[in-house]
């Protein structure tokens, strides 16, 4: 028996060796990467070890203005579209959770279904509507879209938070003379905390990490946001590789930080399975 | 009293009117707008374009490219998800393994995570220069006579396909493990006590016990993932943007191509929605699964 566990522990510490090897591996290498001169990066054969260490490719982006407006346009966007998509999923999320109405089955039905649309199908119609209105390459253009892929989810997430509210908290104001309004500012959200954090982020990492949107309903380069920049520092002739890998550790390091502090909501809102990442 | 009623009435859907209208003006009125193109020629690029009937959809369904794309997207999806859910799994179970120190357990679950915290664009970067003909992959190969000459991983014919599907792969997993360790975190204690006193091994507890319990999870997890994995697009834009000829062309690439490359946005339009379509077999499957659960 003793045995058996002593084979058990060795093939599990195994499996975690080829785990971290497996997924580890690729990030140490665009770190190192991005510590390295340029010519080193290419180099071959490659050093496991950078020669000559530099932070030149991180000074590099700092430095250029250029590379720091697509960070601008990142979180300007972000965060623009997470306010949004918070007022109206809250609105939204506490008639589903409160209310009984003639077209709540219907309207709930059209909201899941949102999620399954894929957004090439929306594309060109979005294209065909933003060139008609004018708003081709503005900021506009990307909020407005970008809403329909985070108040679907964002009013599914409120709904289920609210849900496990007990409504005994809406009655105490109604029975003193307040709306279901009042109930909702002054008693629901502030104790909704939890909810409205996890929703934000989810809501947030969306618009981050959204691409075809991006790639195709902007054109100047004052316009682009982080993944689309990376794209275009990879289609110019000389390839800036060690850049290219600061400009993704850099990247990704929001989300990293915002995973980190909303881990446990993270996991409440996936194994609802109602959460698009 | 009757305005109390009324008002009743109508509370709810004044709380509803800016999603709703939000959803109409950004998805209603494009759904029926692309359908509408569908049926047209030159939309977009033409004042007044003709209505032409049925001839755009002839037109994609007996085009090769096309089919060329519907297989690869078919095969990199089923591909993806089987060895996600394998990957997924093997790894949340390592990771619940009981006497494993709470501390490296901690450490260890942010770590495997972490594929899942890049953008599709800098998954497909890293793997670029990985698995550059002259890059680290390769030399790691070569050094341990794994291979004979350098290979073209992500420019070769033979090799692109299941290249990018292996991407995918790596960068989906964590979804799954995440999911798969709150579910078996989830599992009472006492049905794998149960079973060790009637005599199961290690084997017959997992295929009783653990797989059961988790099909629900696991169930949904493989609704999502195929309804996300169809639409990949940035991960293929930019490592192979579809190429070496077609062979990791996909749905939305062929889409995308046809419309802002070739400007032929009625194709393109028919295309888009033919893509829809497919995502909607599977979808009602995951819409009903959903509404089932928000009515309990």
């Amino acid at each position: 028996m003793i045995k058996e566990d002593i084979k058990i522990r060795l093939l599990v510490y195994i499996g975690l060796l080829v785990g971290l090897i497996f997924t580890l591996f690729p990030v140490f290498w665009i770190f190192i990467s991005s510590v390295k001169t340029n010519t080193e990066v290419f180099a071959y054969p490659p050093s496991f070890i950078p020669e000559n260490f530099t932070l030149s490719a991180y000074f590099n982006i700092f430095n250029d203005e250029d590379k720091l407006r697509f960070f601008f346009n990142s979180y300007f966007i972000a965060i623009i579209v997470t306010i949004l998509t918070l007022l109206i999923s809250i609105l939204s999320g506490y008639s589903f959770s409160r209310f009984d109405f003639k077209l709540k089955r219907i309207l709930n039905l059209s909201i899941i279904s949102t999620q399954t649309i894929p957004p090439i199908t929306l594309l060109i119609p979005y294209f065909g509507i933003v060139v008609t209105f004018k708003i081709f390459d503005t900021y506009l253009a990307l909020i407005l879209t970008y809403l329909v892929f985070t108040i679907p989810y964002a009013t599914l997430m409120m709904t289920s938070y609210f849900n496990t509210l007990p409504k005994e908290l809406d009655d105490a104001v109604l029975m003193d003379g307040g709306s279901n309004f009042t109930a909702l500012c002054r008693v629901i959200i502030p104790i909704s905390l939890p909810g409205i954090v996890a929703t934000c982020v989810y809501t947030f990492l969306l618009c981050w990490n959204e691409f075809l949107f991006a790639l195709t309903l902007t054109k100047s380069y004052e316009m682009r946001t982080v993944p689309i920049g990376i794209q275009l520092l990879m289609g110019q002739h000389a390839y800036e590789w060690n850049e290219m890998m600061a400009m993704s550790i850099i990247g990704t390091i929001p989300i990293l930080f915002l995973y980190l502090f909303a881990q446990k909501y993270f996991l409440a809102g996936l194994t609802s399975g109602s959460v698009k990442f | 009293m009757n305005t109390i009623r009324v008002r009743k009435k109508i509370y709810p859907y004044l709380y509803q009117t800016p999603s709703i209208s939000l959803l109409i003006i950004l998805m209603v009125i494009p759904m029926a707008t692309v359908i509408n193109y569908s049926f047209f020629d030159n939309v977009i690029m033409k004042k007044s374009p003709n209505f032409v009937g049925l001839s755009n959809y002839k037109e994609i369904l007996t085009d090769n490219t096309f089919w060329i794309s519907f297989y690869n997207t078919i095969y990199f999806t089923a591909a993806s998800i089987f060895f996600h859910l394998i990957i997924g799994l093997a790894f949340a179970l390592l990771l619940n393994y009981k006497s494993l120190n709470i501390i490296a357990k901690s450490i260890l679950r942010v770590i495997y995570i972490v594929p899942w915290l890049f953008t599709a664009t800098i998954v497909a970067i890293i793997w670029r220069l990985v698995l550059d003909p002259s890059g680290v992959i390769n030399y790691i190969l070569l050094s341990f006579e794994m291979i004979d000459e350098r290979i073209e991983w992500l420019s070769s014919r033979d090799t692109a396909l299941n290249t990018v599907t292996f991407i995918n792969i790596w960068a989906g997993y964590p979804f799954y493990m995440v999911s798969l360790l709150a579910g078996l975190q989830g599992i009472p204690n006492e049905l794998y006590e149960a079973a060790k006193i009637d005599g199961a091994n290690l084997g017959q507890q997992f295929i009783n016990i653990t797989i059961p319990q988790l099909k629900p999870i696991i169930y949904t997890l493989i609704l999502l993932d195929f309804i996300w994995t169809i639409q990949v697009f940035p991960l293929i834009w930019m490592t192979t943007g579809g190429g070496p000829i077609h062979s990791t062309e996909m749905l939305s690439t062929y889409t995308y191509k046809l419309a802002f490359s070739k400007y032929e946005f009625s194709l393109a339009s028919t295309s888009a929605f033919l893509t829809f379509l497919l995502s909607l077999t599977v979808s009602i499957f995951y819409i009903k699964r959903q509404v089932n659960r928000t009515n309990d």
